[in-house]
């Protein structure tokens, strides 16, 4: 969120540089990271206000396979209800269930029979683990292929980056992900395309099995990124390479390297992290896509089953997760600012 | 119309504006710098040629959609069946034109409502000097930091069966699609065209209109809609191509559209366990979508260029 406010407002930089502090700098970076946090608790308030708005005016109702049970008398299933207080007021509903996700009672799966909170703790590391590496994927690919087109605007290579960056950004996950199944899996019998969690190998093969399982879940997730961060990668070059300090630079007599990576890419950086940041809600969305296709025991495909199941607890519980990661990547986003541009202090 | 008539008497005998250079229309000169995008003007013929297809093609191709043939079933294309059959002997051909027509549909319409809604808030937010832009801004950017795709997923979840209801299967599951992908896709329409209001409220042709005593809404509707609407219609090309994606992403999930209703996110979701037996199932909704998908956003990258009156082609 704050990242989105940076796009919009510029980076409030020289105004607070004005009054830098004299604090140690790891004292400095503690706080700035505090009033950040402090800052996000508005953000997922409003998130769990809508989301529970969401929920109070659905028409389903957890009971209501207990309605039409006839095993089940009225009188237990109003029980029921009154026991799990969804009886009272709305906003008393609200307040408890506010009370209940932020000391990490998440309640109970009405489907899994288990605690939510253990339900998705042991989801959240596999979900992590396939965003995450295709996102270095994604930046793997897309920072040199966007500074190298940028340096060389209009040349044949910027051309074919530029196009097959639109096929990219065109291509929708889930239909990358049944090709790859396709070609790898079916013509091919290279990968797996089930993704297992409980791969009966120890030592290396472990490791080699996961990378063989993962590799496609990767792959279709970080394509897909790569493609529209190569184009933000490149155009925020363009907009750099062109200012005066990169032609002092070169002026110099600095190589041309040196002028790229050093002076070049650390400034056309910035703009990048705020979109990056901006793209995380839709990586999380893929990342959703990509799980059901490869069946990868994360909380997208949690989600999912949950929703067919009619499993209110998990769904709103890893709905919540979702966006406290898209809160924190922000914030992450915010942290690599101060790092990139040294005219924000974080004291 | 106080604001209409003329301030002064020297405004009223200008001759032709322009005398010397031969008048240009703004539509035609954008015309002329599109063509000059090779991959936008063959897109278009793409876009074209594929809406031409969806429309007419029930006319050329009159084989219904939903009639199974247990003795033709996952058959590759063949002369009867241009694009194979699926594991009901259904007639793909006749599902995609079918499924086309929903799709690109709820494309549109997704478009408008989230075009709408992005820009009756920018427009507030950009004119406001007060308190309001400030809620709003918060807000956009709340709305902008929500899980897209699990919400989505969580309301139509929750919502379906009150619309089916009230509005029949068809038209209940498409108003909620429609309303949902296009209310969680205007933020960024709304901080491109707040953006856009803030430099242009300040230009000298917006403060002749308000010395001449025009109305707010005048101010919005007259003087700087029309001049910020060059990059909201980029802006709505690429929603369009989004609401398509999200809609295909909806039915692949299994949460779209309902199985009698085969949008080509859904054939592909159907086909999806018959990858190894009938791959061609899966493979001409998946090209299709693609296509669909490219050619707009090549479209929109023309358009980009073509409206952008600083640049030079």
């Amino acid at each position: 969120m704050s990242a989105a406010r940076n796009l919009l407002h510029g980076v409030d930089g020289p105004r607070r540089a004005l009054h830098r502090s004299r604090v140690p700098e790891e004292t400095a970076v503690l706080n700035y990271l505090i009033r950040r946090l402090l800052l996000a608790i508005p953000s997922l308030l409003g998130i769990s206000v809508i989301l529970f708005v969401v929920l109070a005016l659905a028409p389903g109702d957890p009971f209501e396979e207990l309605a039409t049970n006839p095993n089940v008398p009225p009188e237990v299933r109003e029980a029921l209800r009154t026991k799990f207080g969804l009886n009272d007021p709305i906003m008393v509903r609200y307040f408890r269930w506010l009370f209940a996700m932020v000391q990490g009672d998440w309640g109970f799966s009405f489907a899994s029979r288990i605690n939510v909170d253990t339900l998705i703790w042991q989801r959240v590391p596999t979900t992590l683990f396939v965003v995450g590496s295709s996102q270095l994927l994604a930046l793997a690919i897309a920072l040199p292929v966007g500074i190298y087109a940028a340096t060389r605007p209009y040349s044949i290579f910027d051309q074919i980056a530029n196009t097959l960056a639109f096929v990219g950004f065109s291509l929708p996950t889930f239909f990358t992900g049944l090709l790859l199944i396709l070609i790898f899996s079916v013509s091919l019998d290279w990968l797996p395309f089930v993704y297992r969690s409980d791969i009966a190998a120890t030592g290396w093969r472990w490791y080699w099995e996961n990378l063989r399982q993962a590799i496609m879940p990767i792959t279709v997730l970080g394509l897909f990124q790569a493609a529209s961060y190569t184009r933000y990668v490149r155009s925020a070059v363009l907009d750099v390479i062109q200012l005066d300090y990169v032609t002092t630079a070169r002026a110099k007599g600095l190589s041309e390297r040196a002028v790229t990576l050093r002076h070049v890419t650390r400034n056309a950086l910035i703009p990048v992290v705020t979109l990056v940041a901006l793209q995380m809600p839709a990586v999380f969305g893929g990342a959703i896509v990509t799980e059901q296709i490869f069946r990868i025991p994360g909380i997208g495909s949690l989600l999912i089953s949950a929703i067919l199941a009619n499993d209110t607890p998990v769904i709103m519980a890893v709905t919540f997760v979702f966006s406290c990661l898209v809160v924190l990547f922000n914030l992450i986003a915010d942290l690599l600012y101060g790092w990139l541009d040294p005219r924000i202090s974080f004291g | 119309m106080a604001g209409s008539t003329l301030a002064s008497p020297s405004a009223e005998p200008v001759p032709a504006v322009a005398v010397g250079a031969p008048a240009v229309s703004p539509a035609r000169d954008t015309w002329r710098r599109f063509k000059r995008h090779r991959l936008a003007m063959g897109s278009s013929v793409v876009l074209g040629l594929l809406i031409f297809g969806v429309v007419i093609g029930p006319w050329i191709w009159p084989v219904p959609i939903n009639e199974i043939d247990f003795a033709a079933q996952l058959e590759t294309p063949s002369f009867a069946h241009p694009l194979g059959t699926d594991d009901l002997g259904q007639d793909i051909l006749a599902r995609m034109i079918y499924g086309g027509r929903i799709s690109l549909a709820v494309g549109l319409a997704a478009m408008m409502v989230a075009i709408l809604v992005g820009v009756v808030i920018g427009a507030l937010a950009g004119m406001s000097r007060g308190a309001l832009a400030i809620i709003l801004m918060w807000v956009t950017d709340l709305f902008l930091s929500l899980p897209q795709l699990p919400l989505l997923l969580l309301v139509i979840y929750l919502f379906r069966e009150q619309l089916k209801a009230a509005f029949g299967v068809e038209g209940g599951v498409f108003m909620l699609i429609v309303v949902v992908i296009g209310g969680l896709r205007w933020m960024p329409v709304t901080r491109l065209v707040r953006a856009q209001f803030l430099s242009l409220r300040e230009k000298e042709f917006v403060e002749a209109a308000r010395a001449q005593g025009a109305t707010k809404f005048r101010q919005i509707v007259v003087h700087i809609l029309p001049n910020a609407l060059g990059p909201v219609i980029v802006a709505a090309t690429i929603e369009v191509s989004s609401a398509i994606i999200a809609e295909s992403t909806l039915s692949f999930l299994g949460l779209g559209f309902p199985p009698d209703i085969p949008t080509w996110g859904r054939l592909l979701f159907d086909a999806k366990d018959h990858l190894d037996s009938a791959p061609h199932w899966a493979l001409f909704p998946g090209i299709a979508i693609f296509l669909t998908v490219l050619s707009i956003n090549f479209i929109g990258d023309g358009l980009r260029d073509a409206l952008d009156p600083r640049r030079v082609i």
